[in-house]
């Protein structure tokens, strides 16, 4: 572990995961219940990427999102009740109920919002990034995509004109080993996808994506490069989905074995957090434990707000098609 | 106030919007030089390669530099250069520009225009030649229009631009080299609006694109025999004017729908199936449709010459509707 990095970003950092972690198992369950209607694509295991990235953001600067995206928002300041609110089909959510899992968004937090295609972000990261550096700000624009996306030719497009252009955008590839329910050898015949950034004329950087200290330290990079001007990074997070593609199960897949799982699962990037700030005596296990606990009960809150929200009047129907 | 062809009218719409309002900006193919067209003659030179954005050949990321660009606050002007090549940046059109405003719940505005160039231009050949404008009509979150002469065409394209919606504006590339008087000064012709381009009493052609070039021609033709037609336009596709077009078949009782894209599944149907919803009682023969057969544009001449639909199309339509 980097000593200097301050003990209040590396308590920030783990607060954001923990935050991630807590709501998405909360809403595992609401769908269970049948609280939340459609497809769930938990972010449970992959909360380092998030977090180690969404750190050194501010509200000026742009994500675009995936659709396995609640962890993105989260980390980037989202709140509770009105992203359960939005997965639950409210009027109180943040879309509206529009949108839901796959299109929750805050733009006021700097969200371009979660996004159902796969690949669909990086144009549109690409595109705000050329705002940025057209209105000669040093903001930067953050597109999150995954092994699974890097094959789509909308990333091999952005990234080309990303780099062409020298924008601020860092592409961050959430490598989670599988796209859907099709293993990385199954589906492309390279190992690290950041092996592309020399073909794009960038920058490529392979991180543990488990490790939210080793994430922080290296899209720190990414990110004073892009601020500097002097263009975007490829940074590829070798990281797990401990749920399946879709829901709440994790172990008894066909496409991957449990002993796969339980490996990833012994390097969980909360436990790796926890254990580093107590051995570090930043962070007891008593204190990580009244972080739990008090996340906890924002998420109990949200899920009663959720609960005690009105659904959408059939007028919302007809609007927001046209400005 | 002085005669230009649509190219030039288009090209002075940029700059005078460009000229306006710093946060518009052009991207697209061969920009630089002008564009393959001459639509954007004069813009680098005189706004730089800030504003105006020579990109790779590469429509899908070309369009997300506009869908990003709009959803944080420019407003970009994105150039497809033709229309065939929309079929690359589909995902970032259909998927993400046009859906984006709703699926997050009203949160971005999106004033994007997505120019391009449709249609049959001596044997250009299936790839180039394609009129897809009912594709996009089909799409809710996206207007669509499509102007027949330079007129319109300038005071459509300062609309579309300030427009805060994403905008397909489409131009016929056989309207390109043709000419109107067009003011020097910048304004708005409003989306939304139909033109009667010829005012007539016994058949109503509402006509699209080129097309309407071709049916001002026929009703000439039928005028010199005694029949007049009325020539609509209705320059935005979507929304559709739809009033305009039953109001004046409430008063001429027929009607030819005529356009240049395939005739099956086309914008002609729309406004067709309109016309027998709202105005059944008005009609006195059934709605006829112009437009070009089932296949693919073929490149040798002679077919295209079959294909294009044209002057002599429209006349035999209005030649079913109105008995001898």
């Amino acid at each position: 572990m980097s000593t200097d990095i301050p003990n209040e970003t590396l308590l920030d950092i783990h607060r954001r995961m923990v935050r991630i972690r807590l709501f998405e198992e909360a809403a595992g369950k609401m769908m269970e219940n049948g609280k939340i209607p459609g497809a769930l694509h938990l972010y449970v295991g992959e909360e380092a990427v998030a977090s180690g990235v969404m750190v050194h953001l501010r509200n000026t600067d742009w994500v675009t999102s995936t659709h396995r995206g609640h962890g993105h928002l989260i980390a980037k300041g989202g709140e509770f009740d009105r992203m359960m609110a939005e997965l639950f089909g409210c009027a109180t959510g943040y879309n509206k109920g529009k949108g839901g899992s796959m299109h929750i968004c805050n733009m006021e937090l700097g969200m371009l919002g979660a996004n159902g295609i796969v690949g669909g972000g990086p144009p549109i990261a690409m595109g705000a990034g050329f705002s940025n550096k057209f209105r000669g700000t040093d903001d930067v624009s953050i597109s999150f995509f995954g092994d699974g996306a890097s094959n789509e030719g909308s990333v091999h497009e952005a990234a080309n004109m990303a780099a062409l252009y020298k924008l601020p955008v860092v592409f961050v590839c959430e490598n989670n080993g599988y796209g859907e329910y099709t293993p990385q050898r199954n589906h492309q015949a390279i190992v690290d996808v950041a092996d592309r950034a020399a073909g794009y004329g960038m920058p490529g950087v392979v991180v543990d994506g488990m490790d939210a200290i080793a994430v922080y330290e290296a899209a720190g990079q990414a990110i004073a490069r892009a601020r500097a001007g002097e263009g975007p990074t490829l940074l590829e997070c070798k990281t797990y989905r401990f749920y399946d593609h879709v829901g709440v199960r994790g172990m008894g897949m066909t496409y991957r074995t449990d002993e796969e799982l339980e490996q990833w699962m012994q390097r969980d990037p909360i436990q790796l957090m926890e254990q580093r700030l107590a051995e570090q005596e930043i962070l007891s296990a008593e204190e990580a434990q009244a972080v739990h606990d008090e996340i906890a009960g924002q998420v109990e809150a949200a899920v009663e707000f959720a609960n005690s929200s009105p659904m959408p009047e059939p007028s919302a129907l007809l609007e927001d098609v046209y400005a | 106030m002085s005669e230009k062809n649509m190219t030039v009218a288009v090209a002075e719409a940029l700059d005078q919007e460009m000229d306006r309002d710093p946060d518009v900006f052009v991207a697209g193919e061969d920009v630089r030089v002008g564009g393959p067209f001459g639509t954007d003659a004069g813009l680098h030179q005189k706004y730089g390669d800030k504003r105006v954005v020579n990109t790779a050949i590469s429509e899908l990321a070309l369009t997300g530099i506009g869908v990003g660009a709009a959803a944080v606050g420019l407003r970009p002007v994105i150039e497809i250069m033709i229309m065939d090549f929309v079929c690359v940046a589909m995902d970032q059109i259909v998927n993400q520009m046009a859906k984006m405003k709703y699926m997050l719940g009203g949160q971005p505005t999106l004033p994007i225009v997505l120019t391009t160039h449709a249609g049959i231009d001596s044997s250009s050949a299936a790839q180039h030649s394609g009129t897809l404008e009912a594709w996009f009509c089909h799409v809710p979150g996206l207007k669509v229009v499509m102007p027949s002469n330079a007129y319109d065409a300038k005071g459509l394209l300062i609309a579309s631009i300030r427009d805060d919606n994403p905008v397909i504006f489409i131009s016929n590339k056989r309207c390109l080299q043709t000419s109107t008087e067009v003011p020097d000064v910048p304004y708005e012709v409003p989306l939304g609006v139909a033109d009667v381009k010829r005012e007539g009493d016994d058949v109503t052609i509402v006509a699209t694109g080129r097309m309407v070039i071709d049916a001002l021609e026929a009703a000439e033709q039928l005028a010199a025999e005694g029949v007049s037609a009325e020539v609509i336009d209705p320059r935005t596709l979507s929304p559709l004017d739809t009033d305009t077009i039953i109001r004046s078949v409430q008063k001429t009782n027929r009607a030819v729908v005529a356009q240049e894209a395939v005739q099956f599944c086309g914008l002609g149907a729309e406004i067709a199936a309109t016309i027998s919803d709202q105005a059944f009682d008005f009609l006195d023969a059934p709605v006829k449709r112009v437009g070009a057969p089932f296949t693919p544009v073929p490149f040798a001449p002679v077919l295209e010459d079959i294909y294009l639909p044209d002057t002599k199309a429209i006349l035999a339509a209005v030649r079913e509707v109105i008995p001898a």
